[in-house]
């Protein structure tokens, strides 16, 4: 039904864009596409407003392939360098207040869970790591602690990029940032061990590094808060303007940084474990057929 | 948890929630239903209405003096009139889920006071915007230092500006009747705005008066979120594209075009709802005396209190006349020059320091009106009002002896 949203009346078709037809003809919609096929299928995110070489831009087009179920997702963000770029997917997408994310998506899910419960829909929080840790942290840990079922998603640049490169709360101890002039007093926040205490049942920490772990581990992270409740996934996505990263290093940056202290990261509970075995097992055979 | 996972939350497999066996009829037929009459706190005259207004999803955060309400509407969750209840970890993440769940296309309730409509108000500010039909109760409190939980409506002043309709109810009847108009109202399509009932915390919430309540098997008709100015986001139909534009987001021309015009639709939804209240709450006005010299002009608890002194200034011989304003949004203008036409003086007797009534009014009359409009009589900080300051007010008028306060 959701995918009919998107289809015009036929008298139109003809006079949209090659961009919209393609999206109706070539997009994710009822299936799950894969890394691999990139360049085969009309992506839900293409063009956006993000710096040159920025990895946030690559690992958002990322998270948006990895979506189990694309048509029946709503995303939500608040201000930062992400939004411009989720905003312009093809998802309905919410750009709340400051750090109102995790209780706007809170009552979204709930909301269409009482609306259409034969029915999954997703639920995306995406946004920056101020937006989450700082501003909205306590929405943040008290969607974990009530188990909500939905998806949070950290887009960790390590700083305010939007607002022109300030200190956060997961800025690295010691970095020189406008509002930390001698360096950041105290350490990175410790969301993994936050989430952690918090009891999720799906927390990864990941960095644009490997496309194809980012999408499984989108969609992991999704399937579970759909069964279970909230997953968070911390993803290193720098900014390479704030941190004076030349656009051909962005990469390398990332994958130093994964090897210095941005390892890739999962904890599952062991009934998710259980839940993603059973359903890696049914993709498997999808595909052996 | 909702309903839908009553079993783990300890019902049995075949529990029905009672909300399931209420039969829907409309608020027009409700309106007309004979009625029970029962003495009851204003909280419980909330508590009954909510019972009857097929409410979705209840989001709670304890406040004096509006936590009793909440936890009512708590009991009502449990018994199966409310489908989600939760208790939020404080009134920007409650009025921000609130927001989602109204977005998603459900009934949607939520309730505070004072300081947390304060704490929420950047939420709050943006649920007008967002088209999102909400109906938050709000039980009026001090705000300001010192700390105080009485009685004082200075934050209903905080609303007007916001898009929000709101209603200032007199007593515990109103705290009734006007939920069931307001969810009815913010609904409606070319509405679709989040509406505040407000009421005198403890005044109206803590003490009892007779409320006259339809029978409880009645409930309103199911929120039909694709009926909205701004349909539910929920993948079912396409999603409006605000805020989803690149341009509407940074500083240019189409920015301030798209910004002012939807500001411009928002407020004119507010004068819409207007036929609708008028139908459902009797007139957005109630005049006492019409066509007397003297008026008061009043809205929450302060409407009752001038009412006692419209009666004992009648048991002299005096007829002094009352206007009850209902609807502080939309503001019905028209209304109260028409009633406050004839009149030569006119008092604004509310409980709160600013005089946003007051200010209200001289806006509204200032050419339509020969009457001097009196800047007062106010209490503040938790104050009753006794009608001996009314009554002073209107002797003094008379005598020309008010001190110089009286005649600002």
């Amino acid at each position: 039904m959701s995918l009919d949203t998107v289809k015009p009346s036929p008298g139109f078709l003809e006079h949209l864009p090659i961009e919209y037809k393609d999206l109706i003809e070539h997009g994710p919609y009822g299936e799950q596409k894969k890394v691999t096929d990139m360049g085969k299928f009309k992506e839900l995110v293409e063009e956006h407003p993000m710096c040159a070489g920025c990895a946030m831009g690559l690992f958002i087009r990322l998270v948006f392939i990895g979506l189990p179920k694309p048509e029946h997702t709503v995303m939500v963000g608040t201000a930062g360098c992400g939004r411009l770029a989720i905003s312009q997917g093809n998802i309905p997408f919410v750009y709340g207040n400051y750090g109102d994310t995790n209780a706007v998506a809170t009552g979204i899910k709930r909301g269409l869970e009482l609306r259409f419960p034969e029915q999954d829909k997703d639920v995306v929080v995406m946004c920056g790591d101020g937006g989450l840790v700082d501003i909205g942290f306590q929405g943040l840990m008290h969607s974990w602690f009530r188990h909500e079922k939905f998806t949070t998603i950290m887009l960790d640049n390590e700083t305010y990029g939007n607002t022109g490169g300030q200190e956060s709360g997961m800025t690295q101890k010691g970095q020189i940032m406008k509002m930390s002039p001698r360096g950041k007093k105290d350490d990175k926040m410790d969301m993994m061990g936050l989430a952690e205490v918090a009891n999720l049942d799906y927390v990864a920490r990941i960095t644009p590094t490997n496309p194809s772990r980012v999408v499984r581990t989108v969609r992991r992270a999704v399937m579970v808060a759909r069964e279970f409740g909230a997953t968070f996934i911390q993803a290193y996505t720098s900014c390479n303007i704030e941190y004076s990263i030349p656009t051909p290093d962005v990469m390398q940056d990332a994958f130093d940084m994964e090897k210095k202290n941005y390892g890739f990261e999962e904890k599952i509970s062991d009934r998710a474990k259980a839940f993603l075995d059973e359903i890696e097992k049914k993709d498997k055979k999808k595909k052996k057929k | 948890m909702s309903n839908l996972n009553a079993q783990e939350e300890g019902k049995s497999a075949d529990w029905v929630p009672a909300g399931d066996m209420q039969e829907e009829i409309s608020l027009e037929e409700m309106l007309k239903l004979p009625r029970e009459t029962i003495f009851m706190t204003g909280s419980e005259a909330a508590r009954e209405s909510i019972r009857r207004a097929n409410v979705d999803m209840a989001i709670a955060y304890p406040i004096t003096p509006q936590s009793e309400t909440m936890q009512q509407a708590g009991y009502l969750y449990d018994e199966g009139y409310i489908k989600d209840y939760y208790r939020a970890e404080e009134e920007i993440g409650a009025f921000s889920a609130i927001s989602g769940a109204s977005r998603a296309g459900v009934r949607s309730l939520t309730a505070t006071s004072g300081p947390g409509l304060m704490r929420g108000m950047e939420a709050i500010s943006s649920w007008p915007g967002a088209r999102t039909p909400i109906v938050m109760l709000d039980m009026c409190r001090v705000i300001n230092t010192p700390l105080a939980i009485q009685p004082d409506n200075i934050e209903i002043s905080f609303l007007l500006d916001t898009g929000m309709l709101v209603l200032h109810g007199e007593n515990q009847q109103d705290f009734y009747d006007f939920p069931l108009a307001a969810f009815m109202v913010s609904e409606e399509v070319d509405v679709t705005l989040p509406c505040t009932v407000a009421v005198d915390g403890f005044f109206v919430t803590h003490a009892r008066g007779n409320v006259s309540i339809v029978d409880r098997k009645y409930k309103l008709p199911a929120r039909d979120g694709w009926k909205s100015a701004v349909p539910a986001m929920d993948n079912e139909n396409p999603p409006a594209r605000l805020s989803r534009d690149a341009p509407i987001q940074k500083s240019n021309f189409i920015s301030y075009h798209m910004h002012s015009s939807w500001q411009q639709e928002v407020f004119s939804a507010v004068e819409r709802s207007a036929k609708y209240f008028d139908k459902y709450l009797g007139g957005l006005i109630e005049v006492v005396n019409p066509g007397a010299d003297e008026m008061i002009i009043a809205s929450g608890a302060a409407v009752s209190q001038a009412r006692e002194a419209v009666r004992q200034e009648g048991e002299k011989g005096n007829k002094v006349g009352l206007i009850k304003v209902k609807t502080i949004r939309p503001w019905p203008r028209q209304q109260i020059i028409d009633a406050a036409k004839h009149a030569k003086t006119i008092l604004v007797p509310e409980f709160n320091h600013a005089g946003w009534l007051h200010k209200e009014v001289c806006t509204t009359l200032y050419g339509h009106s020969e009457a001097t409009i009196y800047n007062g009589p106010r209490v503040f900080g938790g104050m009753t009002m006794p009608t001996e300051m009314i009554l002073d007010w209107l002797a003094e008028i008379r005598n020309k002896t008010g001190s110089k306060n009286l005649f600002v």
